[in-house]
Parts: C-alpha cells; sequence; structure tokens
C-alpha cells in the first residue's frame, strides 16, 4: 500500500495477483491523435462558419436596436391598474418584454457567436503544460529564512515586556467598535410584555376600525380585530410594533362544545372568544379559520390550533397555545378587552419565563 | 539611462506601439506572458462556478441600477405613483419606490426581475458548483482552504439573498423578517437581545430597512467580492484540476491556451447567460411586491413560498413536532428554551460544519495526504459518492418540505399526512440515498469493467457456425480503454499501533470507517486481466474477480 505521505503522485497497484504496480496497470497511451473538424479541412466549411458567425453578431446588433424602439417607442402613459388588460398595463407588459428580448439578443448574439467562433475556426488542439508544486522547498526554506531575520531584527525575543504590552494594546484598541455597537437597540425587555389593549378598550375591524356588536359575531364566522386606540397611533410612535403585537381573531362557539378552565370561565362573551393571532412558533399571523374543525391554522408551517380547547395545539411545530384576551361587553354592547393579555404574545424568547412569572403576580 | 533608449525596442504595427506604450509605463509583459498561454481544460461541468460569477457580476451592474432609485427608508408616506390599487395607501418609502421602480422607472420593472433572476441563478450556479467539485474529489490537497473559501461563498451568497428580499418591505419580505427576528429570539440567554439589537427595539421598528440596506448593497458584496478574488486567486496558483484520461496525469494541464480559445469561450459564455437572464427577466415575473402590499403584521398569504435557498431551515421548522409527544418548550431555571425551533436547526448547523471539515475528514478515514490534481469520476469514488447522495437528500427533503402545503393542495393529499411522510423521509431518505449512490456506483464501475473486457454492444448479433446467436461486441481503443482504466484503487486502511504501541479509541473508528468506506470496491481491470478474458471466454469469473470483499477480510 506504500506510504502515502510522501508528497509524489503514485498509483497503488492493488490486485492481488500481481506482482508489480507497474506491471498490473495500462500505460498511459498519452492523448489521442488530433482529429481535424470539417472547418479544418474545408475551405468552404470555414467560410460558412465565418458566415454563421457574422449573422450572429449581425443579430446582436439588432437586438440593441430593437431596445431602443422599446424603450423610446413604448409609451406608457396613464394609471396602471392592475397586471389585467387595460391599455397602460398591456403597454408596460409589452415594454417590458421586447426591452428584455433586445437585451437578451444584443448579449446571446455576442455570446454564441464568440463561442462559435471559438469552437470552429480558433485552433483546437489540445495543449499539455506541466504543473509546478504550489512552493519548492527550496521557497519554503528562503522564505523561513527571511520570516526568521525578521523575527530577530525585530527584536520582539528579546524584550518581552515590549511584546506582552503590545499584545494587550492590541487586544483592547477595537474594542470601542465593539462597544459603539451598543446603542444598536434598547435592552429593555419589559417592551415584549406589554400590548396596548387594556381594560375597557374596544376590539375594532380590521382594517375598517369600526367596533363590533357581540350580536354581529354569527357563528361561524371570525373576524380579524385590533384594538381601537390602535388608529391613534401614528406610523412614528410605534403603530407596526403594536399592531404586531396586537392582532386579535374573534370567534362565536357553540359554548357547549367548548372547554373552559376555572380561572378563564369570564374570560369570553356567550362562546365568542378572542386570541392572539400571532403564532407561538415563530410568530406569523393566523389567517386560516376552519370553522367545521374549530381549528385555526397557521399559513407559515401549518401549526394547528383546537379553538375548543384554549387553542392547544393538535399538529404541527408551535408549542404553545395561542394566548387569549379576556373579553366583555360594555355598557353599549360593544365588545371590550378586560384586561391586557395574562401573558407575552408571540413567539418564545429567553426571558420569556420571568415575564410570565411577574405578570401573573400581576394578575393576582 | 540614456543608454537603454539605444536598445529600447521599436514596434512596427500600431496595435504594437500601443501594447509598448502600456507595458512600459505598467509592466504588463509578465502578466501577459504568465496567462496569456495558460491551459485551461474543458469539460461542461467546469462551467457551474463561471455561471455563479458571471450572475455576480450582472447582480453588482443590475443592483446598481436599482440603487439610483431605491428609497431605503421605514419613514411611511402615502403612495400617489402609477399603480392604482395603491393609491393613498399609507406605506414605507422603501415599498413605495419599489413601486416606482417596477411601474414609473422606464425598464424598471425589467431591472428588478434581471436582479432578482440573477440572484436564483447565482444561488443556483453556486450550490451546483460546489456539488461538482464534492463529487469529482476537487476539495482534495492542494484546494482544501479554496473548498473552504467556497462554504463561506455559498453562506455570504444566502446571506445576501436573504437580505434583498427583505429590502421591498412588502408583506411577504415583512414576514420573512418576522420569522427571522423569532429564530434569533430563540437564541438562549442572549437571542432576544440580539432582535432587540437588530431591529434597534422591537419588531418590526423603523430601522431594519437601512440597516438590511447597508448589509445588502455594501458589506455582504464586498465580502463576496474578496472571496471570489481569493478563489480565484486560488485556482491560478492551483491550476485547475482535470478529468482523468489518456495524456492527463498528476504532473500536467491538458486544455486550451487562454488566448483566444478559452477566452472566446468563457467570455462568450458570460453574454450567453446575461441573455438567459434577460430573456427570464423580460418573460417571467418574479416577487410581483404590488399583489401582496406593503408590510402589515396582520395579513399572510397562504401557499406564499420564500425564495428556494430558504426553503431548507423553513421546511426543517415545518418538520419538526412541535408539541408531541409533549411540549418542545422546556423552562430551566426559569429560562425558556423553544426546542422546537433550536433542534431542527442543529442537524443543519451540523451539515455545514461537516460541510466545511470534509476534506479533512476524508483524508483522516482515506489515511491520503497525496497531492490529487486529477479528478475522480463519481463511480470510482463510491463511499464519497454515497455520501454526497445522502447529504443531497437530506437538504432536499427539507426543501420539499417547505412546500408540504403546496404538495398536499397540487396532489389532494392531506397537509398532515404529507408532513408525516417527509418526517419518514428525513430520517430514512438519507439512508436509502445512500445505500441506492453506492449501490450503483459499484454497478458503474462493473460496467465499466465489462466494457473494457469484453468491449461495447455493437446492437449487431451475429450467427455463430452452430446456429448460436450473438450480439457482437467491439473492443476498446486504447485511448477509451485508459479512460475507464485509470483510477485509485483504495484500499481499507486498518487500525494502526501508534508510536506507542497503543491503538487509540480514535483511530479504531477510523479503521472502522475506512471499513465501511473501502470493504466493498471494484477494482480496475489490469493488462492480465484483460489477456485472460481474451484467453478463454470465461466472462463472468473475470468479472468478478474485480470485487475484493473477500481477500480484505483476513
Ligand atoms: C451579492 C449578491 C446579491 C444578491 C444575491 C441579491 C439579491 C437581491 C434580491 C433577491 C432582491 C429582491 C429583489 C426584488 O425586489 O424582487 C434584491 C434587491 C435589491 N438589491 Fe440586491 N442582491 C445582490 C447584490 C446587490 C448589489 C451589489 C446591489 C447594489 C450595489 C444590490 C442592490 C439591491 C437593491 C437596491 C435592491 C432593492 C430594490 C428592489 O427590491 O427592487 N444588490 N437583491
Ligand atoms: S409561525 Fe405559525 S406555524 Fe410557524
Amino acid at each position: 500500500m506504500g506510504d502515502h505521505r510522501d508528497g509524489t503522485p503514485q498509483h497503488s497497484g492493488a490486485v492481488v495477483t500481481s506482482d508489480g504496480a507497474a506491471k498490473n496497470q495500462f500505460p498511459d497511451p498519452g492523448l489521442p491523435p488530433h482529429r481535424p473538424r470539417v472547418t479544418d479541412v474545408d475551405p468552404k466549411a470555414a467560410k460558412r462558419a465565418e458566415r454563421q458567425v457574422v449573422l450572429l453578431f449581425i443579430i446582436s446588433i439588432l437586438g440593441s436596436i430593437l431596445f431602443f424602439i422599446a424603450y423610446f417607442g413604448i409609451r406608457v402613459d396613464g394609471p396602471i391598474y392592475d397586471v389585467v388588460n387595460t391599455e397602460p398595463t398591456s403597454q408596460l407588459r409589452l415594454q417590458n418584454l421586447l426591452l428584455g428580448l433586445g437585451i437578451a439578443l444584443g448579449m446571446f448574439g455576442i455570446g454564441i457567436g464568440v463561442v462559435q467562433w471559438a469552437r470552429t475556426l480558433m485552433p483546437d488542439h489540445e495543449l499539455v503544460e506541466e504543473r509546478h508544486d504550489v512552493r519548492t522547498e527550496e521557497q519554503r526554506a528562503e522564505a523561513q529564512e527571511i520570516l526568521t531575520t525578521i523575527y530577530d531584527e525585530s527584536g520582539i525575543k528579546r524584550r518581552p515586556l515590549l511584546r506582552n504590552t503590545l499584545i494587550g494594546a492590541a487586544i483592547l484598541a477595537p474594542l470601542p467598535f465593539v462597544g459603539l455597537l451598543r446603542d444598536l437597540g434598547p435592552t429593555d425587555l419589559t417592551v415584549l410584555r406589554h400590548t396596548i389593549w387594556d381594560e375597557g378598550i374596544r376590539l375594532v375591524r380590521d382594517p375598517s376600525g369600526t367596533p363590533i356588536k357581540a350580536s354581529d359575531v354569527t357563528l361561524g364566522s371570525a373576524f380579524h380585530v385590533v384594538p381601537e386606540n390602535l388608529s391613534e397611533l401614528g406610523h412614528h410612535d410605534g403603530y407596526l410594533d403594536e399592531k404586531a403585537k396586537a392582532v386579535v381573531l374573534l370567534m362565536r362557539l357553540d359554548p357547549d362544545k367548548v372547554n373552559v378552565s376555572a380561572d378563564r370561565e369570564d374570560w369570553n362573551v356567550d362562546g365568542i372568544f378572542a386570541y392572539s393571532k400571532v403564532c407561538t412558533h415563530v410568530g406569523c399571523p393566523i389567517a386560516l379559520y376552519e370553522q367545521h374543525t374549530h381549528h385555526l391554522l397557521c399559513p407559515c408551517h401549518q401549526s394547528t390550533f383546537d379553538l375548543t380547547n384554549e387553542c392547544e395545539v393538535i399538529f404541527g411545530p408551535a408549542s404553545r397555545p395561542l394566548p387569549q384576551l379576556p373579553i366583555t361587553v360594555d355598557s353599549e354592547g360593544y365588545l371590550v378587552a378586560r384586561s391586557d393579555f395574562h401573558e407575552p404574545v408571540g413567539p418564545t424568547y429567553s426571558q420569556r419565563g420571568f415575564a410570565v412569572r411577574d405578570m401573573q403576580g400581576e394578575a393576582n | 539611462m540614456s543608454s537603454t533608449t539605444d536598445y529600447e525596442y521599436q514596434p512596427r504595427t500600431r496595435s504594437g506601439r500601443i501594447a509598448n506604450f502600456v507595458d512600459t509605463r505598467a509592466g504588463v509583459s509578465p502578466m501577459v506572458k504568465e496567462f496569456g498561454r495558460k491551459i485551461f481544460p474543458d469539460h461542461w461541468t467546469f462551467m457551474f462556478g463561471e455561471v455563479a460569477l458571471y450572475s455576480f457580476v450582472i447582480l453588482l451592474l443590475s443592483g446598481t441600477f436599482l440603487a439610483f432609485w431605491f428609497d431605503p427608508t421605514m419613514t411611511s408616506l402615502e403612495y400617489h405613483g402609477s399603480y392604482v390599487p395603491m393609491q393613498g395607501v399609507e406605506m414605507s418609502g422603501a415599498y413605495a419606490s419599489t413601486l416606482n421602480i417596477s411601474f414609473d422607472i422606464r425598464g424598471g420593472l425589467f431591472l428588478r426581475q434581471l436582479h432578482h433572476w440573477s440572484a436564483l441563478m447565482f444561488v443556483m450556479a453556486l450550490s451546483v458548483h460546489m456539488l461538482r467539485v464534492f463529487f469529482t474529489g476537487a476539495f482534495r490537497r492542494p484546494r482544501e482552504l479554496n473548498w473552504v473559501v467556497g462554504c463561506v461563498l455559498f453562506l455570504l451568497a444566502i446571506v445576501a439573498g436573504f437580505s434583498g428580499y427583505s429590502l421591498p418591505d412588502d408583506v411577504l419580505s415583512g414576514n420573512g423578517l418576522r420569522i427571522a427576528d423569532a429564530m434569533l429570539k430563540a437564541i438562549p440567554v442572549v437571542g432576544t437581545y440580539m432582535s432587540m439589537f437588530m431591529f434597534g427595539g422591537e419588531f418590526p421598528g423603523l430601522a431594519i430597512i437601512g440597516r438590511m440596506y447597508i448589509a445588502h448593497v455594501l458589506i455582504i458584496p464586498a465580502l463576496i467580492l474578496i472571496m471570489i478574488v481569493v478563489h480565484l486567486f486560488m485556482v491560478v496558483v492551483h491550476k485547475h484540476t482535470q478529468y482523468p484520461g489518456p495524456g492527463r496525469t498528476e504532473n500536467n494541464v491538458v486544455g486550451f491556451p487562454v488566448g483566444p480559445v478559452y477566452a472566446a469561450k468563457a467570455g462568450g459564455f458570460f453574454f450567453i447567460v446575461f441573455g438567459i437572464l434577460a430573456l427570464l427577466a423580460g418573460t417571467t415575473t418574479i416577487n410581483a411586491i404590488w399583489n401582496y402590499g406593503p408590510y402589515d403584521p396582520s395579513p399572510v398569504q397562504a401557499g406564499s413560498q420564500p425564495d428556494f435557498y430558504m426553503g431548507f431551515p423553513d421546511g426543517a421548522l415545518r418538520l419538526m413536532p412541535g408539541s408531541w409527544p409533549f411540549s418542545w418548550e422546556f423552562t430551566i431555571f426559569g429560562w425558556v428554551l423553544p426546542m422546537a425551533i433550536l433542534l431542527p436547526l442543529i442537524p443543519i448547523a451540523l451539515l455545514f460544519v461537516a460541510m466545511f471539515a470534509y476534506p479533512w475528514i476524508e483524508r483522516w478515514v482515506t489515511k491520503d495526504n497525496r497531492v490529487h490534481n486529477v479528478l475522480d469520476r463519481p463511480r470510482n469514488a463510491p463511499f464519497r459518492t454515497a455520501i454526497g447522495a445522502a447529504a443531497v437528500t437530506f437538504y432536499a427533503v427539507q426543501m420539499m418540505a417547505a412546500s408540504s402545503d403546496l404538495i398536499a393542495t397540487h396532489f389532494h393529499v392531506g397537509l398532515n399526512d404529507v408532513t408525516y411522510w417527509l418526517r419518514a423521509a428525513y430520517f430514512l431518505g438519507p439512508i436509502l440515498a445512500f445505500i441506492i449512490a453506492r449501490r450503483m456506483c459499484l454497478a458503474l464501475q462493473r460496467k465499466d469493467r465489462e466494457i473494457v473486457l469484453h468491449g461495447r454492444e455493437s446492437g449487431r448479433i451475429q450467427a455463430l457456425p452452430h446456429g448460436e446467436f450473438v450480439e457482437v461486441h467491439e473492443p476498446l481503443d486504447e485511448y477509451k480503454r485508459y479512460r475507464l482504466v485509470d483510477f485509485e484503487d483504495y484500499q481499507v486502511q486498518p487500525a494502526r499501533a501508534n508510536a506507542k504501541g497503543k491503538v487509540t479509541g480514535m483511530e479504531k473508528m477510523r479503521g472502522r470507517l475506512s471499513r465501511w468506506y473501502f470493504e466493498d470496491r471494484v477494482a480496475p481491470v489490469t493488462p492480465q486481466e484483460l489477456e485472460a478474458a481474451h484467453g478463454h471466454h470465461d466472462d463472468h469469473e473475470a468479472v468478478g474477480a474485480g470485487s475484493h470483499k473477500a481477500q480484505l477480510d483476513k
């Protein structure tokens, strides 16, 4: 089997019947003889190939011209409705198509032309070049010598104090730039605990913002809900941040078919339940309500929550039920929140356990 | 100094004069000498790296154009552009400017689509290129470091794609960021702070698009560029590998000179790639952000798909049962560990570590530390091919899982059933792929032996004098034959005692792995075997003689 570490390429002739490695292998016959192409022997074929290449280059020129015709010739004026066939929309599509075709032809013409030129008219003799080692032993020795000289002349070895202080300084010098990252964001995690839901905040439809009466919520219907005070927030006061936590799904279920735990008995209004719409897996909005099975389905990774069992997970990657928003009705008969959620909504984070403990302490 | 003018070279042609001018100022003639006729081997599988490079150039070009009009702000404004369904809608500057590029900048839609298609092509070509390098063993000494650079490029490409996908600030891209946020938060203890730092507070905040933008147009492209330069520099230092064949040895390179043939083919190929991408951009809509609307945490589209290269982590998340047989969320001293997110990411992380380390893993098992400039045909390295097939299958199952809902609706099967099947495939698929790929390699090697020993089936039937019909086998010429026999017959390297005369546990494991790698192998035909096969027509014995299993077990 030989010593494989001597760096010289070798073949290990391995078959047991052998008496010597060399005998046991087919000799390398060397490069196969060159076979001339038609274009090498027939000047007519060569001329033909040349004309083909010229034609391809001309196609490229025409392609580039086509681009400018489409760019200046097609006017996309007026409103664009959708990808339906209104006038400006189809103009836009046509323009996009022709711009693409123009550039594509411009490029293909050159590309295919040049490759064809290389294949048919440039010499196709394979050539052989010797490889050199990545480095020779001599070079390595020389380099090592140079490094030793540099090392000696610098005096680092003889002056250890100098070396050690330099190492210390070099470690500390970049640290300010790590420190400068500190203000990338705040470190107060309590924002993750609360939403803008609170006692008496009305549940309103998203996006219309109209409040919801208990009687509006018929059996089988589902509402996408946000808190009424969300609309007071401008985009720069954290509108999206708050919306991302506060979105809620509202459904009416047959009260006989639902299991409600003792401490949540007054969280629903005659079978109307409100649950956080933010998936406890990795936070997608839960958009699908299958009314005959009473399941909520997350479209991202198909976590399935059972509405009849306080949104317990029955399938998929989520590990926690959806948080429930306690609701009641106000004096005018509109649905309102009883309080904020009793736990942080959305995906898990390490410190969530402490948040839950504190929040339940507050609630009691 | 004046004496030099006496001898100065006086070119006669005009191009000669220009070249001379440049050379006397910039000293480029050594470079021309070095590269002008450098030999590059030619094979269609060497093309994928080129495609990746060209796609990157097109990304730089199209991205620069997009940056002229793209506005990376989350400042909210009311849209008044020409796209009617969005008029009057509140949206971020980023989304509005992407609409603007699509509908109001002439050719802007083309540029966006060109950029996005190039991004897909870039990642795709890079992946296939890596597979080519893996399956042919091109990562072996002296090219291990370049393999590592390639792996870094692969990761950077994914990050580049994800950061770009996030920029338009539409519903889908915001949802992608939402998932990234939750995955960060799943990291024990520090993850929550990392998320707060990344978003400048809570998700989504007002900072993320600007930060993604600087990463996307400066930091990541610069890193990719540096890595590509290092990568290509090393290719030049090592010279390209070549496939085995007549006249090709470890000590030479057989191929075409850079000028003119290789340069023409490679240069021409750039324009062909550009043409393909331009055609796609002109004809095929991609990421129609105007249909999704600006980011809003409430709506989401069912059946929405991330770009394909984000499929595998997404699929991994889907396959994990989060509450079966118990809730996979554990609380340890008050700290919460969401294992349903972390667990499926661990095998992916291990896969990446193994990918980086593979050249050293293989070297350790085979004890082969020689320089390899000649590639393996994948069938001639059944162990490696099988490992690669298993890894690809593992990746592919997870990528499929990312489309489990589409599979379910398309084939009218239950969504949960698809998930169960894919969960089984997650574990069994790689094992099956390993076995099948290995068997296939061995079968192909035996077929090669058969062809060398008995020639190729010609399809012509001949009647023998005594009435039997046989198919005529045409013998191979020596060049074709050499192509089939020129490979290395690796041996099992059993565990050996070290200098202290002790066989360490590690060494025992290596010995076992080596056995597992090599105990079934098919050796190349030897001249004696060929002679024997021609002497007396005892076909099957001769073919069977290639398997060495029995002899190795002593
Ligand atoms: C390094 C590889 C790169 C990849 C993989 C990549 C990928 C992407 C992707 C997938 C998008 C989303 C496109 C869409 O809207 O459908 C995007 C957007 C964008 N990219 Fe890149 N990109 C790369 C490099 C660059 C560079 C170098 C620049 C600029 C110098 C750039 C500038 C932009 C801009 C301005 C956008 C937002 C405009 C828009 O979405 O329409 N990209 N990128
Ligand atoms: S985010 Fe809902 S299942 Fe993953």
